[in-house]
């Protein structure tokens, strides 16, 4: 019998993929600000969140939207204040929703043992309203990521330039945040708040090795999470592995996979950039200074090192030079 | 004189807690080439940034286009070209996409770019010579061509009135001189521009008005003199007032104080 017979498994496979398109969705914005480990800060505060909805006996999810959207706000308005640098605020958030959470869990009678199914994820013993649940709050967070990614781009590249042009940015900033948050807390059933970053963080770094545009960077973020995240469910379906830390070693691979393929292209894209002209102010004596240098051959189009047109003439780069024929002599440039 | 597109009356501002430009008093009319001219730290980057309202004024009124600054809404008759060295951020972006947010204050949440915003879009980046590059990444362009998609950014939102902030500055030659003659084009369509400057350069002919900061207030308001097309004007101020700098200093613990000089 076929494991999709299983409802648990269908349910398990729903939640991973939409969580897995919605958590690159929001980490494309977090990667652009810079702002990466910002999914995990929210996790770490959410982990009050649960402890107190074990506390009170409210459902963990509830509280955890609750509380690390409010904790999401909070390092927002930290970070836009300017009070403390961004890190400092994410260190302070960090640890004191870790250490919040930890404690309240005690205060409410539970074990460790129920806290590690939020940290760690345990998307099998997911219910169906759960799934329902996180379905509804992905694909909003998924239809404003890429609905309103103009704005969220224009805001996230250049505040001030988003300001003038008449954008409402710090509330761009707070929607962020609370989509953010609701993410962490919609994946952490599926990977765990401690590893929910990973997932929000990882495809995004994948898919910018080979993409040059951001709308790229974002529909490939949002497959890759996407594989990611089926294709750790069903190897934990088949082997007695946990999902959460199969799908983020998936989604690590996958950035192994790439990285060479980005090294390689960006350093030809690099030895394609332009070389600058020399300033305005700067003499052309200074730039020019005759190479005392004998060659084995004439530079020209067929001698193999790379020509640079440049004004009148053509330069060759070789050794670490790049120089002109002029006359019996070199001139470096 | 009622059709000043920029009027501002007594405006001080303070930027933590040091004064940073006292008594402006300026108005640019519809048409004008206005250079903002002074030394590093004479205050006018942020006249211009508070013209725009990014920085909030202690004292005085900001109006543009006849409505006073908190109050205005029209934000697609102004375009703002920002000190930055670069065009790029942590994620890869075309040149298209980062011309594109120049017609966000013209588009509305939800709605796909429209014929007429693709046409601005190839327009602006025509104008600034990179009409062929508008799928190319941003970060394989130099800085001189980064800084031109700034402006073509700016210019995509087809503005009635631009704003720079040193836009030439650290630029190559090759940039300075497509930057001047897109600002040609705009001034022919009967555009405003306001623009901070250190030197002219190819820009000289275009300016028809010159303003000099110099520790925070205006000290000359004129057609710009030959002295300013002259870099070492303004490096001469820099050169004689070492402490004469108004930003708040920026450094480590470990720094020693930023020196006062008795003036």
């Amino acid at each position: 019998m076929s494991i999709l017979a299983y409802d648990f498994v269908i349910r398990a496979l729903l939640g991973a993929v939409f969580t897995g398109l919605a958590a690159p969705a929001v980490g494309t914005y977090l990667v652009q600000r810079r702002l990466s480990l910002m999914g995990d800060g929210i996790g770490h505060v959410a982990v009050t969140g649960v402890a107190l909805g074990l506390l009170t006996g409210a459902a963990p999810l509830l509280t955890a939207v609750i509380v690390a959207t409010l904790g999401a706000v909070a390092i927002e308005v930290i970070r836009s204040r300017g009070r403390t640098t961004g890190d400092v605020a994410l260190a302070l958030l960090f640890y004191g929703g870790i250490a919040g959470g930890v404690m309240i869990t005690g205060l409410a009678g539970e074990s460790a043992a129920v806290l590690q199914r939020y940290l760690f994820g345990s998307i099998s013993t997911i219910s169906a309203g759960e799934v329902w649940m996180t379905i509804g709050l992905a694909a909003v967070v998924v239809v404003i990521a890429v609905g309103l990614s103009p704005q969220l781009f224009g805001v996230a590249q250049d505040e001030e330039f988003a300001r003038v042009a008449g954008l409402r940015v710090g509330a761009y900033n707070l929607l962020i945040a609370v989509m953010a948050a609701v993410t962490v807390t919609v994946a952490m059933r599926t990977v765990g708040l401690l590893l929910v970053s990973a997932l929000m963080v990882i495809p995004v770094a994948t898919a910018q090795q080979v993409t040059s545009g951001f709308r790229v960077t974002l529909f490939a973020a949002m497959g890759l999470g996407t594989l990611a995240s089926l294709g750790g469910v069903l190897t934990s379906a088949y082997i007695a592995v946990a999902p959460g830390a199969t799908i983020v070693l998936l989604a690590l691979a996958g950035f192994v996979a790439a990285y060479p393929v980005g090294v390689l292209l960006r350093h030809r894209r690099h030895a394609q950039m332009p070389f600058l002209e020399s300033a305005a102010g700067f003499s052309a004596a200074e730039s020019h200074t005759a190479a005392p240098e004998t060659h084995e051959h004439q530079h020209g189009p067929d001698c193999g090192h790379r020509a640079v047109p440049h004004g009148d003439h053509v330069d060759y780069v070789h050794d670490g030079h790049r120089h002109a024929a002029h006359g019996s002599h070199y001139d470096e440039h | 004189m009622n059709d000043a597109l920029i009027r501002t009356h007594d405006v001080a501002v303070e930027l933590g807690g040091r004064p940073v430009l006292r008594g402006i008093d300026l108005a640019v009319s519809a048409g004008e080439v206005v250079a903002v001219l002074g030394a590093n730290g004479s205050g006018k980057s942020t006249l211009v940034r508070t013209l725009l309202g990014l920085v909030p004024t202690v004292r005085g009124q900001v109006d543009l286009f006849g409505t006073p600054l908190d109050r205005f809404r029209s934000w697609e008759r102004v375009g703002f070209v920002p000190q930055r060295a670069t065009a790029t951020s942590g994620v890869p972006a075309t040149v298209g996409e980062v011309v594109a947010a120049g017609r966000l204050s013209r588009r509305t949440p939800f709605v796909p770019l429209r014929r007429a915003d693709r046409a601005a879009i190839a327009a602006a980046a025509e104008a600034v010579g990179l009409g062929g590059r508008l799928r190319d990444g941003v970060s394989t362009l130099s800085g001189g061509q980064q800084q031109r998609v700034l402006i073509a950014r700016a210019l995509a939102g087809e503005p009635e009135l631009l704003v720079l902030d040193e836009p030439t500055a650290g630029v190559d030659v090759q940039s300075q001189q497509a930057f001047a003659d897109a600002l040609r084009g705009l001034v022919r369509r009967g555009a405003t521009i306001v623009l901070v400057a250190h030197e002219l350069g190819p820009l000289a002919d275009l300016v028809g008005r010159a303003v000099v900061m110099r520790d925070g207030r205006l000290v000359y308001d004129g057609p710009p003199l030959a002295a300013f097309t002259d870099a070492d004007h303004v490096h001469h101020h820099q050169v004689a007032n070492p402490g004469s700098d108004h930003w708040p200093s920026v450094a480590s613990p470990l720094d020693p104080p930023p020196r006062e000089l008795d003036r």
